[in-house]
């Protein structure tokens, strides 16, 4: 699979990544060489194969749903960039 | 006496004889780490006053006669642990001054059991690439010849302990992260079982992956410090609730005649791998051999999907890495972007000026696999070959109780070789990550120097939870060789 600048610029949007100017070019090439190494996966014969949930133990895992003390806003709220009172701030989102 | 010389037993005999005390000891770590590490670049943060703080208090309990397994004994630790009160920066930008409010489970357990902690090392950007080049901050060197890569990510890790610059260190792996550098710098390191060790405090990249391993001067401390960090914790949901046997005490009652009659598989699949160096296949023999001298049985097995592995590895990889990435958006820690005019534009700007390449590229290739469309022919497909990747290794350990192989394909490649390739760099991979796939636990132990001097290791695998075995047949190896006692010359 070969893709585009477009396409690095539109991925990246999805992800909510800026790519510099300079890079798109040089990421197209070497996530288009990338892709076209992982398009061998559709070579595999996947037939009958389940897909895998945990590495190396199958149970679920459960556990009671008991109140426990929380850390606190001081805490939590310790590595904000920015805030106001116990809440973290955003730039403005509605008009 | 030159106590940065010391393993974890030998510290430890002398810290409880009070031949000399832990702020010695540490003292002696930070003067190399003064004079070395300017050009070595392992760490990232010294904490200097805080570990003369913790041997100080070591030493008061040492002296009121109190044991620890790990009492005044310096250990770095890889710089995605988050460490109470201590920098924690997964060696990005965009973590450069985050000071986590909690340890990590790992690090939690290391205190409790007496440990001082040193340091924070090196890695590649939240731990992707294997050289250590992709640091936000500088490059790590290795220790046995300074124009080559350490390995990685655990690259500081595996190049702070090498160069005798703290005692013993932990890192993680993802696909090879603490066994790649540990083969490049002449130590030894473990992955455990997935779901062996906790992750709590562990910055994710990979969480199906993703484990936290030691990395020490020889077998005895791996067993040492293994026996410290496994256990079942609450907090994380992927810990294993399964009994640890007691390593320690089981190697040192380990007599190398214990080895005989233990089979040993060799994969055919990674012996016709291309590129593999000869000095690589030569030492790798001469490892074979030395076990079969041991009495161990050598059995061919096969591994059919390994041809998928490095394509199925590096769509679930950047898959997860694209998700657990995205929690970096200058809301709750972290770099803020305050230029942007709105909300998604701050996402934007905070993430591009925060995250290097390496990690732009994985997320994109992560966001792309995982894109409408894209989902059944690339996750869809690496998740069932995963399964099967794990399946081919049940029926392997069916004839054979450990599995042996190269860690790597080449010994430590030369800095800046492939830093514009980072497919070629990905499949330097191909012999560590498939048991990352399959969950299963992996060792590397130094086996041989290549003609131009760079340590060679060899990757035992076994069955999950049976990190014993590597550790026994390590042990073995490494009595049988003597190449523990060997470290670089600076």
């Amino acid at each position: 699979m070969k893709i585009t600048q477009k396409d690095v610029e539109y991925i990246a949007h999805l992800a909510r990544l800026e790519v510099d100017e300079t890079l798109v070019d040089k990421f197209a090439g070497q996530i288009s060489r990338i892709l076209q190494y992982i398009d061998k996966l559709k070579d595999a014969d996947i037939s009958g194969a389940g897909l895998m949930a945990g590495a190396a133990l199958q149970n679920n895992v459960f556990r009671e749903d008991v109140v426990q003390n929380s850390p606190g806003p001081d805490v939590t709220l310790a590595n904000a960039p920015e805030r106001h009172e116990d809440f973290y701030t955003v730039p403005r989102v509605v008009g | 006496m030159n106590l940065h010389k010391l393993t974890i037993q030998q510290a430890r005999a002398g810290l409880e004889q009070r031949d000399f005390s832990s702020v010695e000891l540490v003292n002696s770590l930070l003067e190399r780490i003064e004079k070395l590490d300017g050009e070595i670049g392992a760490y990232i943060t010294v904490d200097s006053e805080g570990a003369r703080r913790a041997a100080a208090e070591a030493d008061d309990l040492l002296a009121k006669g109190k044991r620890a397994p790990l009492l005044g004994i310096p250990i770095a630790l890889k710089d995605l642990l988050c460490t109470k009160g201590v920098k924690t920066t997964c060696a990005s930008r965009i973590l450069e001054d985050f000071v986590p409010e909690y340890d990590a489970t790992v690090v939690s357990m290391l205190k409790k059991a007496g440990a001082v902690i040193i340091g924070k090392t090196n890695l590649d950007e939240f731990a992707m690439g294997s050289s250590t080049e992709n640091s936000g901050f500088h490059i790590t060197r290795n220790p046995w010849n300074r124009d080559h890569v350490p390995g990685g990510s655990s690259g500081g890790s595996a190049a702070a302990v090498s160069a005798r610059m703290c005692t013993a260190a932990l890192g993680t792996d993802t696909g090879g992260s603490i066994r790649q550098p540990a083969s490049h710098c002449g130590v030894v390191g473990i992955k455990p079982t997935y779901g062996r060790v906790s992750r709590y405090g562990l910055v994710s990249y990979a969480s199906s992956l993703d484990q936290i391993g030691p990395i020490t001067r020889d077998v005895m401390d791996s067993a040492l410090l293994l026996n410290v960090i496994c256990g079942h914790d609450s907090f994380d949901s992927t810990s294993a609730n399964v009994a640890v046997p007691d390593f320690t005490s089981a190697l040192t009652r380990f007599d190398t005649d214990g080895l005989k009659g233990m089979k040993a598989g060799i994969p055919k699949e990674f012996l016709s791998v291309k590129g593999l160096d000869p000095d690589v296949e030569k030492f790798f023999n001469n490892a074979r051999n030395t076990l079969e001298g041991l009495g161990v049985e050598m059995v061919e097995v096969s591994l059919p999907q390994t041809d998928y592995a490095v394509a199925a590895y590096y769509v679930i990889a950047p898959s997860e890495a694209s998700s657990n990435l995205a929690r970096f958006d200058g809301v709750r820690y972290g770099l803020r972007d305050t230029s942007a005019q709105d909300l998604i534009d701050m996402y934007k700007k905070t993430k591009s000026r925060g995250f290097g390449a390496e990690v732009q590229r994985r997320i994109i290739t992560g966001t792309y696999a995982l894109s409408a469309g894209y989902y059944d022919a690339y996750y869809g497909r690496a998740t069932r070959i995963r399964a099967m990747i794990r399946d081919d290794f049940n029926r392997a350990f069916e004839n054979c109780d450990i599995i042996i192989s190269p860690v790597a394909p080449t010994p430590a490649f030369k800095i800046g070789e492939n830093v514009d390739d980072p497919l070629t760099m990905y499949l330097t991979d191909i012999f560590t990550l498939s048991t990352n796939m399959a969950g299963l636990p992996g060792i590397s132990v130094p086996c041989g120097f290549s003609a131009t001097g760079l340590p060679i290791g060899l990757q035992i695998m076994a069955t999950h939870f049976d990190e014993m075995a590597l550790l026994k047949t390590g042990y073995g190896l490494e009595k049988t060789l003597g190449l523990q006692n060997k470290f670089p010359d600076i």
